[in-house]
């Protein structure tokens, strides 16, 4: 295959893409973009393959590496929990991030691929090399650490060490320093050590960062993490002067960067404070805000909410990460199913940063056959719950939390939120009445309209549906 | 010992109601409670003694006997003097005292050294007290009753239909007073298919009344001479005037008028004049719900369905107990959530607890003494949010991102701009020409980015993930040059082979496990959306 063609194909395949992307924006699309994405990788992989780029003699170790991959890939894909999608992403992305490296340091000691340069061009190469590495190493450590604090082999708190921006400043100076070290040094062995020990230290800057981010906060991880692993991919492709990985790698990153602002945005708070640490940090004790809310709290039984369900016309559905842990999502189609059969109007309400990833409750709601035209976004039903009769928080406290709104002084405080105590009655399932991921205290538990159903969500979810089914 | 609530059978002519209802005996029981029910106490609201038996009540035979055993008495109506005459020292009595318009049977009462909960009395404004609202639940019942009984004795159906038979006309029902009683009377006739319309002189329950179905009909009044002292009576005056004049023109239209408007403590206002009787249609029907207290219309008869001027003019005032089933379950379950109050500690003895403001406000004597009327409820600070405007809407902050932003203030845009400005001339006058043809495609591929994702559905975030993630492995194409590049014949350049190999055979199977495994998860995961 000529040069030329090659590049016309890496042009196709970049088209591809932007339509793989573009057709995820409806759901009836998004199989077909998941397809044109599949035949966009296939033509890259295979234009490189045969292109003028890489001879006969690798093919065997290609397909040797391809297939040992694929297979471990292709099973991890269909033995993993819908549950554990945060976890698969997280891992995925740090696979992303140990290839950059390994590819930049590979890179580097290729005489082949450094001597062709000279002056600012070599400048600027060694800089690619430099920044590609740099991201590579930043994504792969942080999501090591994201993928252990999402299968809670870490725990899920911010570690936050003391004057942790002072030790973020110094890595990035230090980081600075040896960089310049870097592109000053004319043979490869000189090179080596500052590159060492830039990546040691963004591998123990991306280790910090992510510990220093709380489980609430994970939507916002995953996502940044998603759009590093994009710009590793675009700093290899300057590297290696390959447009078409530029181009896969903007796209990546815009899309990871975008979804981040998203998930910043819904919980009103700036991408540079959920970086720099968890919730409630600031004020030091974080429930000391305002007044508490007072009054008595309601319990119910699954017996009662099952009749509340069954008077009910308009019912929303609030699911959390508490669902996921609970693997309740089948017992929610259950009731989902028998209520609609019986004519009640039955929804669910998304927030956007509910779970562990963006779109997280749609997957797991997916999985359980709801379908996705009764599954909408906060701002879709935010307005219809006065005329809700039953609205029921599944494992979530923050996202439904009315102090967001009501109680300036709150660490939440202007957080979008689901008016779920506008309904008539809101029920709320819960193992306790300890306070959610914000450490918040939730006054909705207190309201007068507001019952509260304690349990395991799945246990409880099934007697409702026994209950209901009586 | 466990305390006796007794339910004696109520001895006002025609009321039917039930102070307990069966399923309520079982949960007065659980808070450690004996029940004593006399004998057809429930029968006019079809509750058997049998079945308060299977309940767990005792039946006393006679009224004597249940005072007797009795160390609480819950009734609907206020004891009558031969009731009184039964009470023992120390009873406690919870009932509908209507301990203003009663002042003797006040004195009675507290002569027997009893304590009196007036559950009529309670201070309807804190909402912890909403639960035992009694007025509220028989409010409701009425309103929906005064519907009934309106299209009762109206001829014609509620809601239009076209018949082979002809046209019919909807039913136009005119609504005074939107209060508990007129709103459940709204909804009711909304539900049979009337164009319904109601006013209040309360402006701000007009949404209350667009809510239910119904269409608020304003006064129209041009308010004048606005501040000064006299405002409120001028308007008062002026407004009344207006209000007669939007009667009459509702008397003239609508078929069915339905009257809920008291003023506490005073005669109803008379709202409905005979000349108005006398405009409305033949076959119309008047239902003034405040006929206990002399009646929104002038030609009412208390406690009588009349004809009057050809228009039939109900004025019962037992409307609640008509639906003797419905409203003695509503008011059984009301006095089981003052029961819950009043024994906190559910061992079957109460504690009137007059420090606690609803307690207080209900109990009109305490062992004897009249603690009636209440001091002025000490009304807790009232809650941040209705203290002070709800917190303004989140504004979104940061970079003004596509359509679903606002846009960015001219400022920070400026800035934003000065700063891409310099960090492009800082480019342009650094880098060589091949590296600016690559920049030029990453700018332009950023955007495209940022335009296609902002068109991806929340739902399908979490896909997005796995095929960005499964994209991002195009990295592999750096790796794959790598392993065994073409290189130029005899250049003699020393190729560490090895060590690139192995890392790029690593950096090739890393890639792989992302490629497939992303695209397969994101597959699984896309079929799983239907609709």
């Amino acid at each position: 295959m000529s040069a030329t063609l090659a590049t016309v194909s890496y042009i196709g395949a970049t088209i591809l893409f932007i339509l793989s992307l573009g057709g995820l924006s409806n759901p009836e699309t998004s199989r077909r973009g998941n397809l044109y994405g599949i035949i966009g990788m296939a033509i890259a992989v295979l234009a490189t393959v045969f292109g003028p780029r890489v001879t006969p003699a690798g093919y065997a170790w290609i397909i040797a590496a391809m297939v040992v991959g694929a297979s471990i890939g292709l099973y991890a894909a269909r033995i993993v929990r819908m549950t554990q999608m945060p976890e698969l992403v997280a891992l995925m992305h740090s696979l992303v991030g140990l290839a950059a490296m390994l590819v930049g340091f590979a890179n580097y000691i290729d005489p082949a691929a450094a001597g062709v340069f000279e002056g600012a061009e070599k400048t600027i190469h060694e800089l690619e090399i430099y920044i590609g590495v740099l991201i590579g190493a930043v994504t792969f450590s942080g999501s090591v650490i994201a993928f252990g604090k999402l299968s809670a082999k870490i725990s899920g708190k911010p570690v936050l060490l003391p004057g942790r921006h002072w030790l973020n400043l110094i890595g990035l100076l230090v980081v600075i320093g040896f960089g310049w070290r870097f592109i000053n040094t004319h043979a490869v062995t000189d090179g080596m050590t500052p590159l060492v020990v830039m990546t040691v230290i963004a591998l123990l800057f991306g280790i910090h960062m992510v510990m220093a981010i709380g489980g609430a906060d994970m939507p916002v991880v995953i996502s940044m993490l998603n759009s590093y692993s994009g710009w590793a991919a675009a700093a290899t492709g300057f590297m290696l002067s390959n447009d078409l990985l530029i181009v896969t790698g903007a796209l990546v990153g815009s899309s990871g960067a975008i979804l981040s602002y998203i998930m910043c945005r819904a919980m009103n708070r700036h991408f540079i404070s959920v970086i720099a640490g968890g919730f409630g940090t600031e004020g030091g004790k974080p429930a000391a805000s305002g007044a508490q809310p007072a009054g008595e709290v309601a319990p119910i039984s699954a017996a009662e909410t099952a009749e509340l369900l069954r008077e009910a016309k308009n019912v929303i559905i609030v699911p959390g990460y508490g669902m996921a842990v609970a693997q309740a999502q089948h017992a929610v189609y259950e009731i989902t199913k028998f209520l609609r059969e019986k004519g009640v109007n039955v929804r669910f309400g998304i927030h956007p940063v509910a779970g562990r990833m963006p779109g997280h409750m749609n997957v797991l709601l997916a999985e359980a056959k709801v379908p996705y035209d009764i599954v909408l976004e906060m701002d879709e039903l935010n307005e219809d719950f006065p005329d809700t009769d039953v609205a029921m928080v599944i494992g979530a406290n923050d996202i439904v939390n009315p102090s967001a709104q009501e109680d300036p002084a709150s660490p939440i405080a202007g957080m979008p939120v689901l008016e779920v105590w506008k309904a008539k009655t809101s029920i709320v399932m819960k193992r306790s009445m300890a306070s959610g991921y914000a450490g918040v205290d939730n006054p909705l538990f207190y309201k007068d309209n507001n019952r509260m159903l304690f349990g395991d969500a799945k246990k409880m979810l099934d007697e409702v549906l026994a209950a209901l089914k009586a | 010992m466990s305390q006796v609530i007794g339910v004696p059978r109520e001895t006002a002519a025609g009321e039917k109601r039930v102070a307990t209802v069966p399923e309520v005996v079982e949960k007065l029981a659980k808070l450690g409670f004996r029940v004593a029910v006399q004998s057809g106490a429930g029968d006019a609201a079809n509750f058997s003694d049998d079945a308060y038996r299977t309940a767990g009540a005792e039946i006393a035979a006679d009224a004597a006997a249940l005072w007797r055993a009795a160390d609480i008495v819950f009734k609907v109506r206020a004891p009558a003097a031969d009731e009184v005459g039964l009470m023992r020292e120390g009873q406690t009595l919870i009932a509908f005292i209507w301990p203003a318009q009663n002042p003797e049977l006040l004195r009675q009462l507290a002569a027997k050294k009893a304590t009196v909960l007036a559950i009529d009395a309670l201070p309807r404004m804190l909402s912890r007290a909403q639960k035992m609202d009694a007025l509220t639940s028989m409010a409701s019942i009425s309103g929906y009753r005064a519907v009934i009984e309106a299209a009762h004795a109206f001829g014609r159906f509620f809601n239009g239909q076209v018949t082979a038979a002809g046209k019919i006309p909807p039913a136009k029902v005119f609504i005074a007073g939107a209060g508990v009683a007129g709103l459940s009377a709204i909804g009711t006739a909304v539900g049979l298919g009337a164009i319904v319309r109601a006013n209040d002189t309360r402006a701000e329950v007009a949404d209350q009344v667009v809510s239910m179905g119904g269409e608020f009909v304003k006064v129209e009044y041009e308010e004048e001479g606005a501040g000064g002292g006299g405002y409120a009576k001028v308007m008062s005056e002026g407004f009344q005037q207006a209000q007669r004049e939007m009667y009459a023109r509702q008397a003239r239209e609508v078929d069915i008028i339905i009257t809920t408007a008291l003023i506490p403590g005073k005669p109803a206002p008379r709202l409905i004049t005979a000349d108005m009787v006398k405009s409305m249609k033949p076959g119309s029907v008047i239902v003034d719900m405040a006929a206990e207290q002399g009646g929104n219309c002038e030609l009412t008869e208390t406690g009588k369905a009349v004809v009057k001027h050809g228009v039939t003019i109900v004025g019962y005032t037992d409307l609640a107990s008509r639906l003797a089933k419905q409203s003695s379950t509503l008011y059984a379950t009301n006095l089981f959530r003052l029961a819950e109050e009043l024994c906190k500690t559910k061992d079957g003895v109460i504690n009137v607890n007059m420090e606690d403001d609803a307690l207080r406000g209900l109990t009109v004597i305490k062992q004897g003494s009249i603690t009636w009327p209440p001091p002025p409820l000490r009304l807790p600070a009232p809650p941040a949010a209705s203290a002070r405007p709800a917190a303004p809407p989140p504004a979104p902050k940061g970079h003004a991102h596509g359509a679903a932003a606002a846009p960015a203030s001219a400022r920070s845009m400026a800035i934003m701009f000065a700063v891409a400005a310099a960090l492009f001339w800082f480019i342009g006058a650094h880098a060589p020409a091949a590296f600016l043809a690559h920049f030029t495609v990453f700018v332009l591929a950023c955007f495209v980015g940022y335009m296609v994702v902002w068109n991806v559905t929340p739902a399908l975030h979490t896909p997005l993930m796995s095929v960005t993630n499964a994209i991002s492995s195009i990295i592999a194409i750096g790796a794959l040059v790598q392993i065994a590049p073409p290189l130029a014949a005899g250049t003699g350049i020393d190729r560490p082979e090895a060590w690139i190999r192995w890392l790029a055979v690593a950096g090739i199977g890393l890639t792989a496990i992302n490629m497939f495994g992303g695209f397969a998860v994101t597959q699984r995961m896309l079929q799983m959306f239907r609709k």
